[in-house]
């Protein structure tokens, strides 16, 4: 809400107060600032100058020369401009003068012709195009009539005035308007506010005599007033009111539309005013639109209307669509004699609705659906009619019609000054309360003993006592409220899951691991690209009604893509290698189409590229996440069929009949399919059953006293035999004292049969008690040889 | 004998003089003092020294004997620092090479903050809730006394599973779900994604993420959420950090505030950071509306509490000076590396 200062101060007296203590306070009482500006740019010796002669340039057609009188000087001007007559008053920038945009102006000479100055448009003193009036939209700004020559043309028009520009909170539409943050003001520095009185001095007649209103849908509109002026003298408003109205953001039109603007702006109540004579009948009816009916708004558009949506009419046809936008058939035209001033209250919801469906939000709309008091109308007519006279723009004719089938009577809040002071943490008297209250005009009465507090009509936000608790809070001061920190005894910690969540987060950060963070939201195809057989229950995806787009449109049921997303885009960004993991939600429907929320599973997966990645040193990451959750007693168990992953480098971790996850070298048209030209590794585990089987509890081993005894062993085997075989044969074999045993060499090639490979393992014997002998080492590592060639037909090499 | 013996210390004294190293002073020791060395034959000789002159000369032999083994002893010492230091001086190298590369990784920003927020909040005796990111209409707007027609409702603010069922556009259904599960005393933080249908660009993203309060207990007041509010700025951003709460409207709290924090970019002198105001808006807060405490089934007769959300992209933004939001989803990991 855009508030000129100087304006607002026909409402409060507030003159002792400079702008930054106004607006510093007014953020403390609620009223944040947005911005502030000046009417007019910052002109610098621009003055009120008197055209005394116009010429035509001698070697251009479309410049003139001027003589401007400006008091202590007549200078000479050249000028493009073509709405300039001898005697015009104007705002002259001279030599040195500074306009909008911080433009300096210096005298020169155009084709040969000396010019000491230049006319001032409304543009280069500052005004936005958009609000600037039409008959001056393209030329010098003509002053209304003679002004002291040489004074500064900010002072000479009473126009160098502030402009606030407040945040309104969707709960107070009461602050749209300039009266209402003249209340804010005055509560804010204990004022008064001071409201316009809206005297006629002289009407004639009656209203009722002239028009008639009949409301046939009083749901939507609670309230119709009317009043009706005669005569009217269409003109250009005075300029005060026309440079009010510029600061407010509005174009001037002429003086009924000025006024019924102004007025607005003034209270935050939408007007209307219809040209009497072109209404059928002399009668309104405030009626729902009939299907199919069509009105060509005031912008020259025609519009679609329904029955949902309220339209003013007469008995012939439609003339407005009620609290949106007025017809072009009524409208106020040079030639109006008659008007009809409509202050209505409408339904709000119903006008946020018809406003939406028909795309048209206005100032009048913008206001409605907000909510304005049922008791404004009478006020602002009254308003509208006292300016009207006042500017001589007409006469206004005598009673009001109001139609106004139920009244509304002022909320009454009972409240109890304990609670007041409960909730704010402050040590209030009721006395200090009702006064801090008075500030807002709410007047506090006694009613059976209990505080109760009478509303002021404009305040439709305040309905219950903790209302009454934020009112008192705030014109209290925030600030004012003390410090304290909530008395009862609580302890802060991390629930179990967090705390595993947090160890396996570190130890995939101890394993040079970075963490990423992607979009809960993917395309369906990223199920396509990482080669999901059709009929894999991930494709039961969780899918938006309204995505940004098909790459957002269903919640992610694994985390696979996301990984080799990023895995891609870090490679195309010629980086190295990395590994990187993210932790996060994978979203199951429960039925489809999804009725219930999904289940939300957490999952972690983990990818890798580069020159020293491989299957192996994801499997390495993978056991120290494992191992620090205290996991052991899980295999890994070769997976040849998972599409996702190359055939021969898969395997899924098996942990007592569960599979923790799945983890490999990813396939090569996966690969293909993301744009990634390396080998990439992905381990995919459900952290939801690794949350489960997390064990933390350790038990200290005795560092070993006594020496251990190596051997070296290496075999013969057939090509299918995996590592973990020959480990199992070993460790059940070699019992107890076996410490042990690690693969520490593969090889193939010659001297090696086809179809074998020969393995070596390293295997440490220990004894807690006592230093072990080598006959004893023997006995064992024989029986170890005998075992292995008897089971796996190995052959010592 | 004594002539001798004199000669043969003059000797040794210049042989080990010029022994150049250990080896070469080992020798010596061996030559002189060894079973076969001079001073034993010396000794050998002593049979022809009349018996009454045996004690003098013996002295004196052995006195050549100590001579020469401390100057041994001696130049060894000498010897041995000289040739630590010649090999030290030998081995020395440019520290101002590169280090050897260890493999470490790095936490995502955002959960930086988190943690740092967390650690905040669970010193101050709080715990940590969590709830889904799929969630009812009921949970993310009706419990939370948002009006029936308000914009934040429509399909252009939100994505929408069902009629009835979104991605959640604040953490605070997770305080509905607390308040209807638990009992007070209630002192949650809540952290979390959330989702809004805005279009990606630098400033906005469809996802983001907030962390929410709530505190809930008899006796809960304004001042004791100015009181925690503050203690948490000055912890998250400096001891001088000074707050500011500023009357707002929320439809789940009332009374309600934003939040202003010093900037501390500026220590609220003003800068471009806080657009020359000296204060960062960081968070909006109030005391929880009795209309949603009594939805939850919290008798707002017996109850108040007091929640309050930020959003932690915003603050890790400003924190780090990033300055463009899509950058925190990109995940180029030279940019997680440096958190």
């Amino acid at each position: 809400m855009k508030v000129p200062v100087l304006w607002m101060k026909d409402y409060v007296d507030i003159n002792d107060i400079d702008e930054k203590t106004l607006i510093e306070k007014l953020i403390l009482t609620g009223s944040n600032n947005e911005g502030t500006h000046k009417g007019a740019a910052a002109l610098e010796n621009v003055v009120v100058g008197h055209i005394t002669e116009i010429k035509q340039h001698a070697n251009a057609d479309k410049l003139s020369i001027c003589q401007v009188d400006t008091g202590d000087e007549v200078l000479q001007i050249v000028t493009g401009a073509t709405n300039i007559r001898v005697n015009d008053y104007v705002p002259v920038a001279k030599h040195g003068a500074v306009i909008a945009d911080g433009i300096k102006i210096k005298k020169g000479k155009l084709r040969g012709e000396v010019s000491n100055g230049m006319l001032c448009s409304l543009e280069e003193m500052g005004y936005e195009k958009s609000c600037i009036p039409k008959a001056f939209d393209d030329g010098i700004f003509i002053l209304d009539k003679p002004y002291p020559l040489g004074m500064n043309i900010l002072e000479a028009l009473n126009i160098d005035e502030t402009v606030i520009e407040f945040e309104i909170t969707p709960n107070r539409p009461d602050c749209l308007s300039v009266i209402g943050m003249a209340r804010e003001v005055a509560a804010s520095f204990d004022r008064k506010t001071q409201y316009p009185k809206g005297v006629i001095k002289s009407e004639t007649g009656d209203a009722h005599d002239y028009a008639t209103v009949e409301v046939t849908a009083p749901d939507l509109c609670p309230r119709y007033v009317a009043r009706i002026v005669r005569n009217i003298e269409i003109k250009p408003s005075p300029v005060w009111m026309q440079f009010r109205l510029m600061h407010a953001g509005m174009r001037p039109i002429n003086n009924i539309v000025d006024i019924t603007n102004y007025v607005m702006l003034e209270y935050g109540q939408p007007i209307h005013a219809f040209d009497l004579d072109t209404v059928s009948d002399h009668k309104i009816i405030v009626r729902r639109a009939e299907p199919n009916e069509v009105l060509t708004t005031l912008d020259d558009k025609a519009r679609a209307l329904n029955e949902d949506i309220l339209v003013i009419a007469d008995t012939k046809k439609s003339v407005g669509i009620a609290g949106i936008m007025g017809g072009g058939n009524t409208e106020i035209s040079p030639s109006t004699k008659n008007i009809l001033i409509e202050v209505a209250t409408f339904d709000k919801s119903n006008i946020r609705k018809s406003s939406k469906e028909l795309g048209l939000r206005t100032e009048a709309s913008s206001r409605y659906e907000k909510g304005v008091s049922v008791s404004l109308p009478p006020i602002v007519v009254n308003r509208v009619c006292e300016l009207i006279e006042l500017l001589g723009a007409g006469e206004v004719i005598g009673g009001m019609i109001d139609v106004y089938p139920e009244k509304r009577e002022a909320t009454e809040i009972p409240f109890r000054p304990e609670v007041i002071n409960n909730v704010n943490g402050t040590n209030l008297t009721l006395d200090e309360m009702i006064e801090i209250l008075q500030k807002l005009e709410i007047e506090t009465v006694m009613k059976a003993d209990i505080p109760t507090a009478v509303i002021p009509y404009y305040r439709l936000d305040l309905e219950k006592e903790i209302d009454l608790v934020e009112e008192v809070a705030r014109i209290y001061g925030y600030d004012n409220i003390g410090k304290t920190l909530p008395a009862f005894d609580a302890w802060g910690a991390k629930t179990n899951a967090q705390r595993i969540e947090d160890i396996a987060k570190l130890e995939l950060i101890a394993s040079g691991v970075d963490e990423i963070l992607t979009y809960s939201f993917v395309s369906k195809k990223d199920l396509d690209k990482i080669n999901l057989s059709e009929d894999s229950i991930l494709r039961n995806q969780v899918t938006l009604i309204n995505p940004l787009g098909e790459e957002y449109s269903c919640m992610r049921s694994t985390l696979m893509p996301n990984v080799l997303e990023v895995l891609a885009r870090n490679s195309n960004r010629k980086i190295e290698n990395a590994r990187i993991y993210e932790m996060g939600s994978v979203f199951l429907p429960k039925e489809l189409p999804v009725k219930q929320l999904p289940i939300e599973k957490k999952m972690l997966t983990i990818g890798c590229y580069g020159e020293h990645e491989d299957f192996f040193t994801l499997k390495g990451i993978v056991e120290n996440v494992l191992g620090g959750l205290g996991i052991t007693g899980f295999l890994f168990e070769k997976e040849a069929n998972h599409p996702t992953f190359h055939s021969g480098r898969c395997a899924n971790i098996i942990w007592d009949n569960h599979i923790l996850g799945t983890l490999g070298e990813v396939h090569p048209i996966v690969c293909e399919n993301y744009d990634l030209s390396t080998r990439a590794y992905v381990a995919d585990l459900d952290f939801n059953i690794l949350l489960q089987i997390t064990n933390e509890e350790r038990k200290f081993k005795a560092i070993p006293k006594h020496p251990a005894v190596e051997r070296d062993i290496a075999i013969l085997v057939k090509d299918e035999i995996t590592s973990y075989e020959v480990e199992k044969i070993v460790k059940e074999t070699a019992g107890v004292l076996l410490e042990s045993v690690k693969m520490f060499d593969v090889y193939k090639g010659k001297q090696i049969p086809d179809g074998y490979k020969s393995v070596a393992y390293a295997l440490i014997f220990r004894a807690d008690d006592r230093t072990l002998v080598d006959d004893e080492v023997n006995v064992i590592f024989e029986n170890v040889l005998k075992v292995l060639s008897s089971e796996l037909d190995a052959q010592l090499r | 004998m004594k002539a001798e013996l004199e000669q043969l210390l003059k000797r040794a004294k210049s042989d080990i003089e010029v022994a150049r190293n250990l080896k070469a002073l080992d020798d010596m020791r061996i030559k002189y003092l060894g079973k076969k060395g001079e001073v034993t034959n010396i000794l050998k000789g002593m049979k022809d020294v009349a018996p009454e002159d045996r004690p003098a000369m013996g002295k004196m032999v052995n006195d050549v004997r100590e001579t020469i083994e401390v100057m041994l002893e001696n130049y060894k010492e000498e010897k041995k620092a000289l040739e630590i230091k010649e090999k030290l001086a030998a081995e020395s190298i440019d520290v101002t090479m590169p280090s050897k590369q260890l493999v470490r990784g790095h936490k995502h920003p955002l959960n930086v903050a988190l943690d740092e927020v967390k650690d905040i909040f669970i010193g101050m005796g709080y715990k940590i809730a969590e709830g889904p990111e799929v969630d009812t209409v009921y949970h993310n707007f009706d419990a939370l006394n948002a009006p029936i027609d308000h914009p934040s409702r429509s399909l252009s603010d939100t994505f929408y599973i069902t009629e009835d069922i979104l991605l959640r556009t604040q953490t605070s259904p997770i305080q509905v779900r607390t308040m209807k599960q638990q009992k007070p005393p209630i002192k949650i933080i809540a952290p979390g994604r959330c989702f809004r249908n805005d279009e990606i660009d630098a400033t906005h993203s469809p996802m983001f993420h907030q962390i929410e309060g709530l505190v809930v207990d008899k006796n809960i007041t304004m001042a004791d959420l100015n009181g925690t509010l503050d203690m948490f700025a000055k912890r998250l951003f400096g001891a001088q950090t000074r707050t500011k709460f500023r009357p707002h409207y929320f439809p789940f709290t009332e009374p309600s505030a934003e939040v202003d924090v010093s900037c501390f970019k500026c220590g609220g002198e003003g800068c471009r950071f806080c657009s020359g105001s000296g204060w960062i808006e960081i968070l909006g807060c109030g005391m929880v509306h009795p209309n949603v405490l009594a939805e939850c089934g919290i008798d707002p007769e017996v109850y108040s509490g007091f929640a309050f959300g930020m959003g932690l992209d915003r603050i890790v933004m400003m924190k780090y000076e990033i300055d463009d939001i899509r950058i925190l989803f990109e995940n180029d990991i030279r940019f997680i590396k440096q958190f």
